[in-house]
């Protein structure tokens, strides 16, 4: 059975909706991260979970029971602020107890699993430090730590990282994943740094103004995106416009002087996304389009190439296989596989 | 910072409710009473009757003593706030301009007052200034500066030095928080498109302090109208303002109900004229407020 | 380099001389060994500060005053608690009206409020007690209290309250062990603040005040009025230093520009 149901859940500010009618199945440990732009609605959904916002409509089961009926004090759920939120006049193994003292936990059973899950993310070191007196990093340790002690049902980590550096972001996504590994905790991600969400989850919600694009795994959303938006939100893409008609019985689209067959169903105008990564460079073929190479950028591994076209620009990633490249103002013609696009309603944009 | 959560019914209301029913209580059905008194008809021997008669507020109305008590109630407010502001004003502007620990020390040294007794503060005016033993006074007396005593202690010039320094701390503190939201960076660029120093005093610094300058205005007029302490003290039983002669009223002649109107008059006098320079100063620095 | 010209300092030497003449002359009056009103040339004397011994009305008065601000802004700040998180917290309409209503007594003039006061006791039995002094005191000092708590509850992170009720925390446990430490600071200064504003109200006071619960400044005030002799003076010079001390230390822990202007640029706490 699965673990965590949301149905149809919605909140409207006045008429605005910040959540609209969200779908979503989690099931036991699995991590789930909400992706998308800032102002989609991540966090409005992730403060319903937890009881701080009260849903317009809908509902949330957590294995089975209706979470809203239960007050925030008695979810049980362990929940990582943007913001850490440690209290300030608490030293990291007093934060780390509170929630242990709040459930009643004896005083032995208390410091013993304090000093476990300190140990757990690396500060045992820092057991009587002030929060103030940490780096970010340490802080979002402690943070975490106090809301895994209490063994939550659920754990909701709020943009955890958004405060670190580029580096440090980095080695505590690789020892976030594993700490959830280890303890085994369902776990909600709210993000708008796709490569975090990408790097951490096992399933992704992309989400845009309060709706939900795609769900998926990385992988699966990133190759197969379901529309323009997700494409261009998860990676880089290219968005062109494109005519499709009707040729013995097949549909087939042109995009400027080239013509693909389309592998999904769509007439009129639509437009195609294609990743810059799956562009190739080709001398002559039915399913390619012209152009001239703008600019050429080497960037070690790959090169990155901007090419005029009749459908604008078109961006082209190559890797560097030490091969001769078309230089800057060469005259070349761009192809790729007709399953390399991604169809969408002509309108709907997702640029990069 | 988290929005301001939406109402919840009656949560904020029972949270403040002990406050409120406290105001309601304290404040506000007093000062109807108070209103209502003013009204009542008092007699030397027959003490209040509480009956709603005009009779004292046509005494106000009719009677020349007010009318001169009224008008040096106004005279002495108007000018403890023009000279708050022509010292207090550019006093604030050079404080602001001092370095640590300077700044730090000066601001507690001329703000640091407001919180020291009224009474001991005016009584620091009459050991100054008082008759012939007046430090000051005795000084210049014996330098053979001076012939006679200053005339200080009864007089209006009295009332106002003394409620100007009483006051003053009100002024600097406004437009030193005006002079806290500019950017200093404002001036240096002035500077440098080639403003000479008093230009970009004029130009740049004082319409952008001049907000702060208005509202510590407005505050030093409404204390200074309402001043009792220090009028009394310098004033003596001769001089008398508003709130010295509602006082006289309530406590020597025990007519309250005459007392009460000129309380009330004033309180209504000070409400009109606040909420009318407010709404001037708000339209006509509209842009600078937000 | 200083940044303000020899004009500049000029005036601000005057501006601070006049500002703490009267302030320091009371001071050094205080100190005189003659019987009259003098400066101390040749020696100084401390006959004058042991000459209030004598009067036990200025003592008396001194602790009304004492009990009575210790009191009233104690009381005020219980009061300014809940309502400062009414209005820091919710949204709902009246929110303005009833700001404005706690905030009055600073706009209303002291005497209005004083012959307010005197005919509402007189009428219910409170005049010239010690329960109508409080009860009205705690009126005047409530802006100060609310002012206060209202920032340090504004400037409060609301996750951190969330952290505690999501960890299991009941409402009065989250305001016990998070709320009211984090607001304490706030919660200490706009005693104090409250404190020092009851502690030098005169002006109100005076219409209230009976012969038994006189305060300290009004017991001043009235002295004044008969006349002026050293030891009003060395009364008054207690009360300046008491003050500064005071100051200092508000100075030190909030910051006394924060105090006064709301945010401040320093940091303090
Ligand atoms: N208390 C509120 N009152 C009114 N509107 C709100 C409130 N809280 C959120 N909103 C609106 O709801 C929408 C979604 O907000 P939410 O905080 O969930 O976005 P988010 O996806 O978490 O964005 P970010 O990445 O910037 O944190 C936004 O448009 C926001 O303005
Ligand atoms: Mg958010």
């Amino acid at each position: 059975m699965s673990f965590l149901v949301l149905e149809g859940l919605t909140k409207r500010f006045g008429d605005q909706a910040a959540v609209d009618s969200l779908d979503l199945v989690v099931e036991q440990g699995e991590f789930v991260s909400l992706l998308g732009p800032s102002g989609c609605g991540k966090t409005t959904t992730l403060q319903m979970i937890a009881g701080f916002v009260e849903p317009t409509s809908g509902s949330i089961l957590l294995d089975g029971r209706d979470l809203l009926a239960i007050k925030p004090s008695q979810r049980g759920l362990g929940i990582v602020f943007q913001s850490y939120a440690l209290f300030p006049h608490m030293t990291a193994a007093e934060n780390v107890a509170f929630g242990l003292e709040m459930q009643g936990v004896p005083r032995a059973e208390r410091s013993q699993r304090v000093s476990e899950t300190l140990a757990l993310v690396g500060l045992a070191a820092l057991a009587d430090r002030y929060p103030r007196r940490m780096s970010g990093g340490q802080q979002q340790r402690v943070a975490l730590a106090r809301a895994l002690v209490i063994r939550p049902r659920i754990l909701l980590l709020d943009e955890p990282l958004s405060n670190l550096d580029a580096k440090l972001r980095e080695e505590m996504q690789i020892e976030l994943r594993q700490i959830q590994r280890t303890v085994g905790t369902t776990t909600i991600l709210v993000t708008h740094d796709q490569a975090e969400a990408m790097a951490l989850s096992d399933r992704i919600v992309v989400m845009n103004k309060g709706r939900v694009e795609q769900i998926g795994r990385p992988h699966e959303a990133y190759e197969k995106p379901a529309s323009a938006f997700v494409a261009g939100f998860l990676g880089k893409t290219n968005v062109l416009p494109a005519a499709v008609e009707q040729r013995n019985g097949a549909a087939v689209a042109s995009i400027g002087d080239g013509s693909w067959p389309l592998p999904a169903e769509a007439s009129g105008r639509v437009t195609v996304s294609v990743r810059p990564e799956k562009i190739a460079f080709i001398d002559q073929a039915d399913c390619s389009l012209a152009g001239t190479v703008r600019t050429r950028i080497f960037q070690g591994n790959h090169w990155l190439y901007q090419i005029d076209t009749a459908c604008g620009l078109v961006t082209v990633i190559r890797q560097n296989a030490g091969e001769m490249m078309p230089a800057e103002g060469a005259a070349v013609r761009l192809t790729w596989r007709p399953q390399d696009m991604t169809v969408s309603p002509a309108g709907q944009d997702g640029r990069i | 910072m988290t929005a301001v959560a939406v109402s919840r019914g009656w949560t904020p209301w029972l949270l403040a409710g002990p406050a409120l029913l406290l105001f309601v209580g304290i404040v506000l059905v007093p000062l109807a009473m108070t209103v209502l008194l003013s009204f009542h008809d008092w007699g030397q021997y027959k003490g209040i009757e509480p009956v709603l008669i005009l009779k004292n507020w046509r005494e106000i109305i009719d009677d020349s003593y007010f009318h001169e008590m009224f008008a040096r109630t106004l005279r002495i407010s108007v000018l403890v706030t023009l000279i708050a502001a022509l010292l207090g004003a550019p006093e604030a502007y050079i404080l602001n301009r001092m370095k640590n620990p300077w700044k730090g020390i000066f601001l507690l040294v001329i703000l640091g007052p407001l919180l020291i007794s009224v009474v001991a503060r005016t009584l620091g005016w009459a050991l100054l200034f008082g008759g012939e033993t007046g430090v000051v006074n005795k000084a210049l007396l014996e330098l053979g500066v001076i012939e006679a005593p200053l005339p200080f202690m009864f007089t209006e010039t009295g009332i106002v030095v003394a409620l100007s320094h009483v006051l003053m701390p009100f002024m600097v503190l406004s437009v030193w928080a005006a002079l806290q939201r500019l950017d200093p960076q404002v001036e240096n660029a002035a500077t440098a498109l080639g403003a000479s120093h008093f230009t970009v005093l004029r130009r740049i610094v004082l319409p952008q302090v001049m907000p702060g300058v208005l509202s510590g205005g407005i505050i030093v007029f409404a204390l200074a109208a309402s001043a009792f302490a220090t009028p009394a003290i310098i004033g003596g039983r001769r001089l008398k303002v508003a709130a010295t002669l509602a006082y006289d009223e309530f406590l020597n002649t025990l007519n309250w109900p005459l007392g009460a109107a000129v309380a009330v008059l004033l309180l209504v006098a000070l409400i009109v004229i606040i909420v009318g320079c407010n709404r001037l100063v708000e339209r006509r620095y509209a842009q600078v407020f937000q | 380099m200083s940044r303000n010209g020899p004009l500049a300092l000029a005036f601000h030497t005057l501006f601070v001389t006049f500002i703490l003449a009267p302030i320091l002359v009371v001071c050094v009056v205080a100190f005189t060994p003659e019987g009259y009103l003098s400066v101390p040339t040749d020696r100084v004397s401390l006959r004058w500060f042991r000459a209030i011994a004598d009067y036990p009305e200025f003592i008396d008065a001194f602790w009304n005053s004492v009990w009575l601000a210790a009191a009233s802004s104690a009381i005020a700040v219980g009061f300014s608690v809940p309502a400062a998180l009414a209005i820091a917290r919710y949204d709902f309409t009246g929110r303005e009206a009833l700001t404005a209503l706690f905030l009055s007594p600073l706009m209303v003039p002291h005497v209005v409020l004083g012959i307010a006061f005197l005919r509402f006791f007189t009428q219910i039995g409170l005049g010239g007690t010690f329960v109508g002094l409080v009860l009205s005191h705690i009126v005047i000092v409530f802006p100060f209290a609310l002012r206060l708590v209202l920032s340090s509850a504004v400037g409060m992170d609301r996750a951190i309250e969330h952290a505690a009720i999501s960890l299991g925390a009941s409402d009065f446990a989250v305001f016990r062990r998070v709320t009211l430490p984090l607001i304490l600071p706030g919660l200490a200064s706009g005693w104090a603040l409250a404190f020092i504003q009851s502690f030098d109200e005169v002006t109100m006071t005076v219409f209230i005040a009976a012969p038994g619960t006189v305060t300290l400044p009004v017991r001043m005030f009235l002295y004044i009025q008969d006349n002026i002799d050293p030891l009003v003076t060395s009364v008054s010079a207690c009360v300046i230093a008491i003050t500064v001390v005071f100051l200092v230390v508000l100075d030190r822990i909030y910051g006394l520009e924060r105090l006064l202007v709301g945010r401040g640029s320093g940091d303090g706490a």
